[in-house]
């Protein structure tokens, strides 16, 4: 290996593995607040590509459908919530965000000249029909088992995983999709050439993440998330609600998965099973942090980005057993430096 | 009618449909039922893992590949005998078990199934990639089983030998589960009490993932010599999340639920793929979303799968008449040496315990000796239970020191300690809801028995099982218990449910006994058993430490009386000193206006 070709690896390390990053984030930011291991998340970056994929070529976000059928499906079970608790003032707002909301989005988008658009409107209408899904699979399939085990949560994530990777199939077909670079060409920057889509990856998923530490640190909804991080039961004692809570962080992390996608797909063509393992690549990065710390993840996860380009060109048959084998020294650390075990049953 | 369907002849006429379809069935349905076998006993294993132990795995699918391709490498490239194989494939499942279980079960409960994905995803990977082993084209040409000289080549033939090892498999599962390490295997959620009453948590959790592994690898070996023919894919990920539909859709708390949900599984799937399709216009695997949606659906609304609703349905059928239960008579357990009465069992020396920068216990001492009650009292948030749960290792002491039959114990996990005869009561019940008053009495009892699960597998541990279960049953009966022996503990009322946790620890034939409010939920007349019953045990030399706000009860039982309040000694004496000294009256009452 020259030198050029070493640079050429660490750009490409340094790209995936601000994805990597990103998704890691959203991934220690859901467990931490909702205890749910995220196994879906990946699938939103395949959702959000594919999804910009077809606006960007004229088409219709497939996904339409599935948020107004979710949405109506939100409405009927948050009615029905709200009717057993004597709420029935609620019941018109319930109806309008979660169902006629969505039908009146895809008729608004059925009379825009999709192909023609500005490439920002496309990349806002992508996820607009990808994001809701987020929350709406909070409140579907993780909401009514909130309280239970860490275990069946991540019983229920794979199905939601299983759910999203044959419905993407339905959606979007076997076929894969790249689309338009953000930015078309590159720069040479001293003894490398770097493409612009890089910079626009890089630079994005660090204003993502230091977007995300202000939130965090700043707004009451972040304060709110830390507080449930912390303790559940003392922060709804505060009167911050778990559902909303959950339903927040849900809708953060599809943004940023969704985000991710559309950053990614312009150099890597996504197919709608890709996001599994880039999602886990992300989980590689947040086991890294032990679930727990956002730095170390995000360190984690660039430096799973780097493992997987350097061993893509030594190895490039094993560069995933190799990423995956990262997590065996990771945890055999963690394993010998932990003393104490959750205990479920005191919670 | 209903009368004609017991439980047992609806099992023999299962086995004996079973046996005769080869005979008749079309080699269609032959197939069908045999992969049901396969897949079967990949979802046994989970059953273990997850309704049992909870725990999850993944990465099934790549056990079952490891037999698969032990068997398959080996036959065809090697020459090995299919039962040479076996063994090699068993021996490297039980090490890379091992090896996975020792890097990910110190951790909580989620790394195991996010060490699985990796392990999955990467085995799969290698299978794909090594030439050796064929690369996705697999490896053909595998010869069939030979046994006895009967070559077991048609599917047919095979039939039988997947479906005896599976029933033995659920045979030998059943006999584990109904014994002495089965019972700790079936309250390591509970895992603080399990480990007060002597049980390595973390070597039950090791030893329920590696059968479950073993399962899944004899499973692979089976398809390999069926099938004849080896690739990747049915090795993948996604297949290993298909297994553990299985075991959820079923029901994850019953071997049963297994086999009910592999069959459902793959009916559900052989119809979904015809229909599928048709319906959507499109081809692929569509029937992954119907299945995702059913594993959401069961665990919202049947968290046990679906095999207990058929449970329920076929007794509303066919009522079961309640079986007469008994236990047998068996020689009593050795008894360990009882100090002499009067003696120091346990000291506390200025014991401190902090929560961050909470001090729960400031500079705490006292004693407790041979044949005495000793009480703790204190209002509420005095700090009573933490100083219980130093004494017995569960949450330990930040400073000072703690003796026990003169052995130092501050530093030692609450399972050592257990181990030199300290056993204790948890304030918040803490017992197996789903299991026999019996068998939850019996779990105190665990360090008293040695046979281990393959033993028991077998039934070679009849023997001591009966001394335990005697065991549990005589100290049961002591507490006033023995109507309930069969009962199971989620249907008694809470306070007997206290009562017992004392008979389980009792079990342990402690030296020393620990009740964290024992009396609290009785009535009136079971205060006086529980006070007549402890006052017995006092009489037969043992060292009694309670905590208590029943008063009348303290006051008429204990011989010496400790007051903590914040957390700090207060005051220690005889009751009748304790409930004259002022600065008791001013803790419990509020200053005295002068």
């Amino acid at each position: 290996m020259d030198a050029a070709v070493a640079l050429l690896l660490a750009q490409d390390g340094i790209t995936n593995g601000a994805i990597y990053a990103l998704l890691s984030l959203a991934l220690v930011l859901v467990f931490a607040v909702t205890r749910v291991i995220y196994i879906p998340q990946g699938e939103f970056v395949a959702y959000g590509a594919l999804s910009m994929a077809a606006v960007n070529a004229g088409f219709l976000p497939p996904t339409m459908w599935l948020v107004v059928t979710l949405g109506i499906a939100v409405a009927i079970v948050d009615s029905v919530a709200a009717i057993r608790e004597g709420a029935k003032a609620r019941l018109p707002m319930v109806i309008f965000k979660n169902a006629v909301l969505p039908i009146l989005a895809v008729i608004v988008v059925r009379q825009l000249p999709l192909k023609d658009l500005a490439y920002v409107l496309q990349v806002l209408i992508a996820l607009a029909f990808v994001v809701p899904l987020g929350p709406q699979v909070y409140r579907l399939a993780f909401q009514p088992v909130a309280e239970a085990s860490v275990l069946l949560l991540l019983i229920v994530a794979v199905a939601v995983h299983f759910v999203m990777v044959g419905m993407g199939l339905y959606f979007f077909g076997a076929e894969g999709a790249r689309i338009p670079p953000f930015t078309d060409g590159g720069v040479t920057l001293g003894p490398a050439y770097v493409q612009y889509q890089t910079i626009w990856i890089v630079g994005i998923a660090a204003l993502l993440i230091a977007g995300l530490a202000l939130f965090f640190e700043h707004s009451i909804y972040g304060k709110a998330l830390r507080a449930t991080a912390i303790n559940r039961t003392g922060a709804r004692l505060m009167g911050i609600s778990a559902d909303l809570a959950g339903k927040l962080c849900f809708t953060l992390s599809a943004l940023v998965g969704a985000f991710s996608g559309i950053l990614i797909a312009p150099i890597t063509t996504i197919y709608y099973d890709t996001g599994f393992l880039v999602g886990l690549k992300g989980f590689v990065g947040a086991i890294i942090g032990g679930l727990v710390s956002y730095p170390l993840a995000a360190a984690g996860a660039v430096l799973v980005g780097l493992l997987e380009s350097y061993s893509s060109f030594y190895a490039s048959a094993y560069k995933e057993v190799i990423v995956f084998t990262l997590i065996i020294p990771v945890l055999l650390y963690q394993s010998l430096t932990t003393k104490h075990i959750d205990d479920e049953e005191d919670h | 009618m209903a009368a004609l369907l017991t439980s047992n002849r609806v099992l023999i006429a299962f086995l004996l449909g079973l046996a005769m379809l080869p005979l008749f069935a079309a080699q269609f349905t032959v197939t069908i039922v045999n992969y049901i076998g396969l897949y079967a006993l990949v979802a046994l294993g989970l059953v273990l893992l997850t309704g049992i132990g909870g725990l999850t795995s993944f990465g099934q699918a790549a056990f079952v590949g490891l037999g698969a391709y032990a068997t398959a490498y080996l036959t065809t490239r090697h020459g090995m005998s299919p039962w040479g194989t076996l063994i090699v494939g068993m021996v490297i499942t039980t090490a890379v078990s091992l090896a996975l279980g020792f890097i990910t079960l110190r951790l909580s409960g989620h790394f195991l199934p996010l060490g699985t994905i990796a392990w999955g995803i990467s085995l799969y990977f290698i299978f794909g990639n090594v030439q050796a082993l064929g690369g996705h084209g697999g490896i053909d040409g595998i010869p069939p089983v030979d046994l006895f000289g009967l070559e077991l080549g048609s599917s047919r033939a095979f039939f039988y030998v997947i479906w005896i090892t599976l029933l033995a498999a659920i045979i030998t599962t059943q006999n584990m589960l109904d014994s002495r390490e089965g019972r700790a295997m079936r309250c390591l959620r509970a895992m603080t009490m399990t480990e007060a009453m002597g049980i390595n948590t973390l070597r039950y959790r090791m030893v329920l993932f590696m059968i479950a592994a073993q399962f899944a690898c004899v499973s692979g070996w089976l398809y390999a010599h069926l099938q004849r023919f080896v690739n990747p894919t049915p090795f993948s990920l996604g297949q290993g999340i298909e297994y553990l539909f299985m075991a959820v859709l079923g029901g994850a708390s019953a071997v049963w639920g297994a086999v009910f949900g592999a069959t459902a599984v793959s009916f559900l799937k052989e119809w979904l793929q015809d229909w599928l399709p048709k319906l959507l216009g499109a081809t692929g695997n569509f029937e992954m979303v119907v299945f995702g949606l059913l594993t959401i659906v069961v665990l919202h609304r049947a968290r046990d799968g679906l095999w207990p609703i058929l449970l329920r349905v076929f007794a509303i059928v066919a009522p079961q008449r309640q079986q007469m239960r008994e236990v047998e008579p068996a020689l009593p357990l050795p008894r360990r040496d009882a100090p002499a009465p009067g003696s120091e069992v346990l000291r506390v020396i200025e014991v401190t315990k902090r929560f961050g920068g909470l001090v729960a216990n400031n500079k705490m001492n006292l004693t407790v000796r041979a044949g005495e009650v000793m009480a703790l009292i204190g209002p509420n948030g005095a700090g009573k239970s933490t100083l219980f749960n130093c004494i017995s290792g569960v949450n330990p002491a930040t400073e000072g020191e703690i003796r026990f039959m003169g052995k130092r114990i501050d530093q030692l996990g609450s399972r050592e300690i257990a181990k030199l005869g300290m056993s204790r009561s948890f304030q918040h019940v803490r017992l197996n809801q789903d299991m026999t008053v019996l068998e939850n009495a019996a779990i105190g009892a665990h360090l008293r028995g040695r046979k281990n699960f393959v033993q028991s597998a077998w039934r070679l541990d009849r023997e001591e099982e009966r001394r335990l279960l005697w065991e549990a049953a005589h100290q049961l009966q002591r507490c006033g218990l023995g109507e309930h022996l069969f009962d199971t503990c989620g249907s008694l009322p809470l306070g007997k449910q206290r009562i017992v946790e004392i008979a389980r620890a009792l079990c342990s034939d402690p030296t020393l006994l620990l009740l964290d409010e024992p009396a609290a939920g009785l009535r009136h007349l079971e205060k006086r058993a529980l006070a007549e019953l402890l006052a017995k045990l006092r009489g037969e030399g043992m060292a009694i430490l309670l905590v208590e706000h029943d008063m009348d009860f303290v006051m008429g039982l204990a011989d010496r009386v400790l007051v903590m309040e914040f957390g700090e000694y207060l005051a220690e004496g005889l009751p009748q000193e304790i409930q004259t000294n002022p600065k008791v009256l001013e803790a419990y009452l509020g200053g005295v206006d002068e």
